[in-house]
């Protein structure tokens, strides 16, 4: 079964996460200073990595917290989960 | 008409590892950050624990870690109005939240040399002494339900498992339990 470090709780089986989508995107502070296009953009433009992804995470069936993960999605490695608010990791290695 | 709930429910005591409900007990969910933490441990005279997945009992009380700002009090039947006073005053000027969760979930006590065999037939945890040791709890998933699993002693659980949930898990591990013991 796939591992995942939660940042609280430590390495917990993969059932007891859900996945959250792409992280940090930040809500644009004035929106009604944006275009349509725009705001469709940031509500639904997501990337669509081959690689690694900044990504993020809910325990939802443990300590219930939202948080970030670094997970390479060509082979499902999480290579980091940080805090929310916190920046990713640098220098990491990508295994092959 | 037969009575057939006896064939219905079959034993939930097996040799040696036994499956109970236990007497219903006063809960709630403390929320808030680390100030609440404090003037909590303050008001209720027990450790409030700021590690993760640790239960602390004091006397009747058991103050359960389920998140980083998150709390589950256990306590005797008697004592609901006596908590909610004592915190609701310690706690009046602080940002917090204290639910009276009581009624949403009954407590299985799941005892015996074989208990940890048992939970493994449904939790994906590693619950060896060593990784999952005595006061460590969390909430984790049984089969399909949700649980508070919380090691009491060696050889001895206490499930925290919501009411609706609770004849789904009890059958579950009475099920499993044919299997191993």
């Amino acid at each position: 079964m796939l591992l995942i470090e939660c940042p609280y709780c430590g390495e917990r089986p993969e059932p007891e996460f859900v996945y959250g989508g792409q992280a940090h995107i930040v809500r644009p502070p004035q929106p009604q200073e944006l275009s349509a296009q725009q705001w469709a953009d940031f509500l639904y433009q997501r990337d669509n990595t081959r690689g690694v992804h900044a990504e993020r995470w809910r325990h939802t069936h443990g300590c219930g917290r939202f948080f970030n993960a670094l997970r390479d999605t060509t082979n499902d490695h999480f290579l980091a989960t940080y805090k929310v608010g916190e920046s990713p990791p640098t220098g990491l290695r990508v295994p092959r | 008409m037969r009575d057939l709930s006896a064939a219905r429910s079959p034993p939930l005591v097996s040799a040696n590892t036994t499956l109970r409900a236990l007497a219903p007990a006063t809960r709630y969910i403390l929320r808030g950050g680390p100030h609440v933490r404090a003037a909590a441990e303050q008001a209720l005279g027990t450790r409030v624990p700021g590690n993760a997945c640790r239960a602390f009992v004091s006397g009747e009380r058991a103050v359960l870690w389920l998140g980083p700002d998150e709390w589950l009090l256990i306590s005797p039947q008697a004592s609901a109005a006596a908590i909610a006073a004592l915190l609701g005053a310690a706690l009046k000027d602080l940002p917090h939240s204290l639910v009276d969760v009581s009624h949403r979930q009954i407590a299985l006590s799941v005892t015996g040399p074989k208990a940890s065999a048992l939970l493994a037939a449904g939790c994906p945890l590693d619950l060896e002494a060593d990784a999952f040791p005595v006061d460590m709890c969390t909430r984790t998933m049984l089969a399909k339900a949700e649980i508070v699993l919380w090691r009491t002693g060696t050889e001895e659980f206490r499930l925290e498992v919501w009411r609706s949930f609770a004849a789904y898990v009890s059958q579950f591990l009475d099920e499993a339990a044919r299997g191993i013991i």
